[in-house]
């Protein structure tokens, strides 16, 4: 077994026990953290990629920013340990079959897809890192139209934040 | 010796990894004591000056006394948390050092860089990740203390650290801009050149607005004075960290220093030249300032040993010239006057920079909660946006008058 293959099989690891934690944990605050690592282990999968500018902005984001308003929230809400409740009826018998064939469906479609192919051949691991000046310029030309639609999007979306947070003010 | 040739890479990343440690590590004892000192003698008085000849040797009893500290756990302190915290604060500060380059690219051993553990690309944005997710030490450990003043430390330390990561990620793209690269190395060897043949051509000249706003928002980010309201002591008892003793306790101490350590590397490399030497090449006495420096360290020393020290100082201190005069003779071999000159400059940055922060805890005091919110988003902010629109234009200008 080569290093990379070791390396992926760790990170993939850590990222399902971490959604496993997440789902499972009692205390709000280890739920996000464990989110955090998750985070960060597909991060080093980006990585492994070569998509190194992706990775980055991957914890800069999503761990360093997004994760930390989050943790700060449940800081000062001082929430307290989840309550649980049995599983509802349609869930149980519904729910699981449902969400193991979705799994299996998307394993399905992505062993035949192109990277599907790729992974299995081994060559994905060699690829070659990506340029981040390269990348700028497919987004800045090629996908232009659907980032600046994605930041008027977010645009709204914070305005929205702030009309619903501002309208107990009157 | 099969191994080592079969894997130059890992072996010799692994020396760096170990010698960059041990190096870091001592730097930080070290700098408690440069900042011990520095402050008492603004204060007007003497600093440690008991253990060992100036104090020199305070650090390793302050980290004797450390270790041998009860090691308490607050009652109702979520225990996994609790020890996690100061392990995260400790091990994210030095990750992020791993990716600074101490002296130029070119001096090797078995191919590889002798001066940095990793070359990556994306250096800058690497850095960014790992000190972005720095705030989660200072944050679990206010949380997980189970206690109402770590707890208000830990909430403000976050809540700052989020405001000016915003303003210090800003103020930095603009020599990005600049630059036209991600790559330390490429970014330092982009600032070669003089203006008027003596002005260092560094990114500080047409960045000062960017460099301002940078210094201002890394003091923040390492909650120093005067930004230092997650542990105002007046306020919080000590903040974040109340309720740690021992070696947790100096774990955090330890990782505001490989912070502030960082934050310095970032701004020489981005902005001060990184490795560069000031003076032009053309200067060839100035390549002999550190071992005529350590020379003149060493005729102080022994004016010292032979006057001031009495006792067991009087051995110390004759290790220490000696030392210091041997260390100063072989600098004098061309050879390692050539490979020094990058480290030296590099650190010689660094301490500036670290001169600067002490000083300014000794002078100034600290900003009222509001004050702190109010100049990173309403005045920092804005400031590091202009420049970045103003050096975006200026950079795009040609291109705008030629098509035009």
């Amino acid at each position: 077994m080569s290093l990379p293959f070791l390396v992926f099989f760790f990170c993939a690891a850590i990222a399902i026990a971490g959604a496993l934690t997440l789902i499972l944990a009692k205390e709000p605050i280890h739920s996000a953290l464990a989110l955090v690592l998750v985070m960060i282990a597909l991060a080093v999968l980006y990585l492994m990629l070569g998509a190194e500018f992706i990775a980055a902005v991957q914890i800069i984001v999503y761990a360093g920013a997004i994760m930390v308003l989050f943790v700060f929230v449940i800081m000062l809400l001082n929430a307290g340990s989840e309550e649980r409740t049995d599983w509802s009826t349609i869930a149980k018998y519904a729910g699981l079959p449902l969400g193991i064939f979705l799994l299996l469906e998307i394993a399905h479609w992505m062993s035949r897809s192109a990277i599907g192919r790729e992974v299995a051949n081994g060559s994905l691991a060699t690829s070659s890192s990506v340029d981040t000046a390269e990348m700028s310029r497919m987004l800045f030309n090629q996908y232009v139209f659907p980032f600046e639609a994605t930041s008027v999007l977010i645009l709204i979306a914070i305005l929205g934040a702030l009309v619903l947070a501002k309208r107990d003010d009157q | 010796m099969d191994f080592i040739t079969h894997h130059p890479v890992l072996v010799v990343s692994l020396v760096k990894i170990a010698l960059l440690l041990f190096i870091v590590l001592t730097a930080l004892a070290y700098l408690t004591w440069f900042e011990r000192k520095l402050i008492a003698h603004v204060q007007s008085r003497w600093g440690p000056t008991e253990v060992g000849a100036h104090g020199l040797l305070q650090p390793l009893a302050d980290g004797l006394k450390f270790l041998f500290k009860e090691d308490l756990t607050p009652p109702g302190a979520d225990k996994f948390l609790y020890i996690l915290a100061p392990f995260m604060a400790l091990a994210l500060g030095l990750t992020a050092i791993a990716l600074i380059p101490f002296g130029p690219p070119d001096v090797q051993v078995l191919g590889q860089s002798v001066f940095l553990v990793a070359n990556s690309s994306i250096g800058l944005m690497f850095v960014f990740a790992i000190t972005s997710i720095g705030v989660y030490g200072v944050a679990l450990a206010g949380w997980s203390s189970n206690s109402k003043y770590p707890l208000m430390g830990g909430l403000r330390s976050s809540a700052q650290m989020i405001s000016y990561e915003v303003a210090l990620t800003l103020s930095v793209v603009g020599v990005i801009l600049l630059a036209n690269t991600l790559n330390f190395n490429a970014m330092i060897e982009g600032q070669r050149g003089y203006y008027l043949h003596f002005i260092p051509r560094w990114n500080i000249v047409p960045q000062i607005v960017g460099f301002l706003c940078y210094f201002t928002s890394a003091i923040a980010e390492t909650n120093r004075v005067p930004f230092d309201l997650p542990e105002a002591e007046t306020e919080l008892v000590a903040g974040f960290h109340t309720e740690y003793s021992s070696f947790k306790f100096a774990m955090f101490f330890m990782a505001e220093y490989a912070n502030m350590i960082t934050v310095s590397s970032l701004a020489t490399i981005l902005f001060l030249g990184g490795w560069l030497s000031p003076f032009p090449d053309s200067w060839t006495f100035i390549k002999y300032i550190p071992p005529v420096g350590l020379a003149l360290l060493a005729i102080y020393l022994t004016y010292d040993t032979l006057v001031l020290a009495r006792g067991i100082a009087k051995i110390q201190l004759i290790v220490i010239t000696l030392g210091a005069m041997a260390i100063a003779g072989g600098c004098f071999h061309p050879f390692v006057l050539n490979v020094i000159q990058g480290p030296f400059w590099f650190c010689t940055k660094i301490g500036a920079i670290m001169f600067f922060y002490v000083w300014m805890r000794a002078t100034l005091p600290r900003f009222r909660y509001d004050q702190l919110m109010a100049f990173g988003w309403k005045f920092l902010l804005p400031v590091s946006l202009a420049n970045l629109v103003v050096t975006a234009l200026v950079k795009v200008w040609p291109l705008l008058v030629g098509k035009g």
